[in-house]
């Protein structure tokens, strides 16, 4: 028999893995750490010490608590939070309610532009408000004095800010509650009615409870957006303060790094109770059992008619918001002359410069697409598919979640703090493209990779045993059997990189450097300087990129649903 | 007793606190079929990996020929294995699933070519070379995890309840396919199941485990009428068990074999017809042994009795009967041969 001791290591060594597998493992949670751990360090560290760069404990908090303008930001912050998240969910439920539980015509038009949101950055939600309830706004000058009726709503300051948020959050809100609401069991909708529940009773004791995960976690999805939000305050806050305004005032206004960071560390607090809430909330989501029965939607004409006007009335504002940013960006001179002109597509005279920062943000984007993709994916496969280290895949996992409760402007301050340091070896991007790229995965690295995760989980949990008891080694069945399956999610997963890195504003806005301006950068800038019609052409070029993005990705995605049909289809 | 092929000594495994084998001992000839059969959650599953190099004993060896295989790869063993659920590729055709393995191998295109086609026509399922597994049956996916699992030549078949996820017809036919297979192809097969038909019906050698131990190896015919303990003889086919009385140890007997007489005899009990259940070429009839008898059987007994005799005796719900034990065929557990039982009354 061969000494134990050898036999412990030759077993220690099979248990976790190939050596390869180990060295991409621990290249893995290195690069999380740069991406993630580190810069977060940097900031907190940050936070306790004072503009000379001096260690001085909770003093920037005692100054912050005690600093009534500073403490002013919080209440607003939580009350357009509060109220957006209320506002919100509501619609968002009504919207899901009908897009699953009535017969509404056109439940695809809907859906697409419930979508439509997602592909512009905030800031445009706030110009395109400011083009109908501003000063010079459509409606409030009653369509041009073509109209005797005049609707002067106040929109800069809180209004505006929770109009805004509603519009930019809603769509999340729908997404979370369309999926809640597609997996219930008609079942219990017949055993209620059997014993003579009505339905008020029938909606209160078996839908609310069957989508109370699906409230509570939208809700916290719309508060967290909302309170980190950067671009529709900026826009239509006026003077009102909220954390993301005031972060960066302090940081780019006054340069007062330590302020900064604690705010941020504040700013980070509900994202951090929002990801608690999630965590608890996916866990005690269980699945539907396997008896399940789908939902039957019954007929009943009143319902629906209700619900069409109500998807009629919330579409058309998006579409109103949307088409009216794009008139504005090809009209002449915004209300007087309403000619068509391409005039404010041409950006040279302007605070933005020239068209540099869309292609900047396009180059950004695909590299974030490229990148991201791929280093996700191999993270999330190597956490759930190999054997490795145990406690090591645990800290993978812990840190691939943790981006979803930093806020991007968070992200940003970090990264300023951790690779702007001489002494860090990576200071060298600092200034490049590349530094942008790396904040952006970090930022929207969580939801990707969860993306890629659930894919993985449905494949047959033999799949790399298989490999192994065929002889063949496991890389060659990565590429060759688990890619090809697991690609609709890969092709996902790059164009959410994509188009998220196009609209996202509050990562990037510390980041850049002077020769890297981006497209919703220059955005914020074109509209701070008062040149709010080139602010909308730019908003409108991401908006019909990243429209162009997701067309593509259907098309894609199309083909492959043809090409692999013979694998997906079970004629038994 | 033939000479050992694999050896498994003192194999033990652990999954955190759950202790997944205690250090188990198998000595297992070339050529054989062994079912290793036990309720779910006994190791058996586990038992099979580690022959299959997919999971590490903590200690323990195995030895093949005497070589010792307990710290070499999977790939490097020559096993074939089955998974449960198949495991089969679901974006490579059934002709690609079973070259996989192939290609890793020194081997041209065109022996590819004829192995596939060889190990698909010993499956019956040539026609659907090109064909994805999901355009396929269940039976046929079987059968083609199957032709995967021999395209390499193994010595070793491993096969995780290949008939678990099928129907009874199905199940049946493709129990003699595995048996002729391994016959044909002279391997030596090991098959975990949980169903103990399949172990008696498909096995030279059945292995019954229990919480993570060996209870009882041996043939089938073995195991069936002498089993070890009340465990086996509980989970292998139904049983009538006799509580023992002060200083007697526990005996049993298969319902075939307690006869029934509608006339008192030497050594028979008086009962009573319970229930007659209808079961084809047999009556199971349940009954309550009467007087102070009955304390030897307290979940009563049952008996599998012929239709003509049922008809013949006019057998019946309440009707009372006689019931005899022979003792030749009861079962005991344990060293010491049984006393004679004393009939009360």
């Amino acid at each position: 028999m061969r000494p134990a001791k050898w036999h412990t290591a030759l077993t220690l060594k099979r248990r976790n893995g190939s050596l390869f597998e180990r060295l991409a493992m621990l290249l893995l949670l290195a690069g999380l750490s740069v991406m993630i751990l580190l810069p977060l360090f940097s900031l907190f560290s940050k936070a306790v010490t004072n503009k000379q760069g001096e260690y001085n404990g909770l003093d920037n908090f005692i100054d912050y608590f005690s600093t009534p303008a500073l403490l002013n930001s919080l209440q607003h912050t939580v009350y357009v939070s509060l109220l957006t998240a209320v506002l919100s969910v509501f619609l968002g439920f009504l919207f899901a309610y009908a897009l699953t539980r009535t017969n509404i015509p056109g439940k695809m038009f809907f859906k697409t532009v419930s979508l439509l949101m997602l592909f512009a950055p905030t800031m445009m939600v706030g110009i395109g408000l400011t083009y109908l309830f501003g000063n010079q706004g459509l409606i409030t000058t009653g369509f041009f004095d073509a109209l005797p009726l005049h609707w002067d709503i106040g929109l800069y300051g809180p209004t505006g800010i929770v109009i805004a948020e509603v519009l930019y959050t809603f769509p999340q809100a729908c997404l979370i509650l369309v999926v809640s609401l597609s997996f219930s069991d008609f079942n219990l909708y017949e055993a209620a009615k059997t014993m003579g529940a009505g339905k008020g009773r029938i909606f209160l004791t078996v839908t609310i409870p069957s989508v109370k995960y699906g409230l509570i976690s939208s809700f916290f999805v719309c508060f967290t957006l909302a309170f980190t939000d950067f671009g529709a305050p900026q826009v239509v806050g006026g003077g009102y303060n909220v954390l993301a305004t005031e972060i960066y005032k302090q940081v780019i206004g006054q340069q007062n790094m330590g302020m900064g960071a604690t705010v941020g560390i504040i700013l980070t607090l509900p994202a951090i109770l929002a990801f608690i809430v999630d965590r608890f909330v996916t866990s005690r989501q269980h699945a539907v059992s396997a008896r399940a029965v789908p939902y039957r939607i019954t007929a009943n004409r009143k319902r629906d008619g209700v619900f069409l006007s109500l998807c009629l009335i919330m579409a058309g504002m998006i579409l109103l918001l949307i088409g009216t940013v794009f008139a504005a960006s090809v009209i002449k001179i915004w209300p007087y002359n309403l000619a068509f002109s391409l005039k404010h597509y041409d950006f040279s005279k302007v605070a933005g410069g020239s068209l540099q920062p869309f292609w900047t943000s396009l180059r950004m984007s695909a590299w974030t697409a490229l990148i991201g993709t791929v280093v996700t994916f191999v993270g999330a496969y190597l956490i759930e598919k190999t054997k490795t280290f145990p406690v090591l895949r645990q800290a993978g996992y812990f840190l691939s979640i943790l981006p979803l409760a930093l806020p991007g402007i968070v992200l940003g301050l970090s990264y300023i703090f951790f690779f702007n340091k001489e002494s860090n070896p990576m200071h060298g991007i600092y200034g490049t493209i590349w530094i942008l790229v790396l904040a952006n995965i970090a930022h929207f690295y969580s939801v990707a990779f969860v993306t890629a995760t659930s894919a993985l989980k449905k494949l047959d949990r033999e799949i790399e045993t298989a490999s192994d008891s065929l002889g063949v080694p496991r890389y060659k069945t990565l590429l060759r059997v688990t890619i090809p399956l697991c690609l609709p999610a890969v092709l996902e997963m790059a164009m959410y990189f994509f188009i998220n890195s196009m609209v996202t504003v509050s990562a990037v806005m510390f980041l850049y450097a002077a020769d890297l301006k981006l497209a919703s950068v220059s955005i914020v800038n074109m509209e701070d300087a008062g040149d709010i019609a080139p602010a909308a052409a730019m908003s409108a070029l991401i908006v019909l990129t990243n429209i162009g993005i997701r067309l593509l990705y259907e098309a894609i995605t199309h083909q492959i649903k043809k090409r692999t049909h013979a694998w997906q289809t079970r004629e038994h | 007793m033939p000479q050992s092929y694999l050896s498994i000594e003192g194999i033990r495994k652990s999954f955190g606190s759950f202790t997944a084998l205690e250090p188990i001992h198998i000595e297992i000839p070339r050529n054989e079929f062994v079912c290793l059969l036990g309720p779910s959650g006994c190791g058996k599953t586990t038992l099979l990996r580690m022959i299959a190099g997919l999971e590490t004993p903590d200690i323990g060896r195995m030895l093949v020929e005497g070589r010792d295989i307990t710290s070499l790869p999977s790939a490097k063993r020559n096993v074939g294995f089955m998974f449960q659920s198949y495991a089969l590729f679901p974006n490579l055709t059934v002709a690609q699933n079973v070259a996989y393995g192939l290609r890793e191998k020194k081997m041209s295109k065109p022996q590819i070519q004829s192995k596939v086609e060889e190990v698909l026509n010993m499956v019956d399922l040539l026609s659907s070379a090109k064909k994805y597994p999901a355009q396929l049956s269940g039976g046929q996916q079987q059968r083609v995890a199957l032709a995967r699992a021999i395209a390499l030549s193994p010595d070793f078949l491993l096969l995780d309840e290949p008939l678990s996820a099928l129907d009874a017809k199905v199940r049946e036919k493709l129990r003699l396919e595995i048996r002729r297979l391994h016959e044909q192809l002279g391997m030596t097969t090991i098959m975990v199941t949980h169903d103990q038909e399949e172990a008696l019906t498909m096995a030279d050698t059945v292995v019954v485990m229990n919480n993570a131990k060996v209870i009882q190896s041996g043939m089938p015919e073995d195991i069936y009428e002498r089993p070890n303990s009340r465990f086996v003889a509980d989970f292998i086919g139904a049983v009538n068990f006799l509580e023992a009385s002060d200083g007697r140890e526990a005996l049993a007997i298969r319902p075939e074999h307690v006869r029934i007489s509608p006339i008192h005899e030497p050594g028979s009990y008086e009962a009573r017809i319970e229930s007659l259940e209808f079961r084809g070429s047999f009556y199971r009839v349940t009954m309550l042994v009467q007087g102070p008898s009955s304390r030897y059987f307290p979940n009563g007994i049952m008996a599998d009795v012929n239709r003509s005799i049922v008809k013949q005796y006019q057998l019946e719900k309440n009707r009372r009967v006689y019931v005899q034990l022979p003792e030749e065929h009861l079962i005991h557990f344990g060293p010491t041969r049984p006393e004679r039982l004393e009939v009360v009354g």
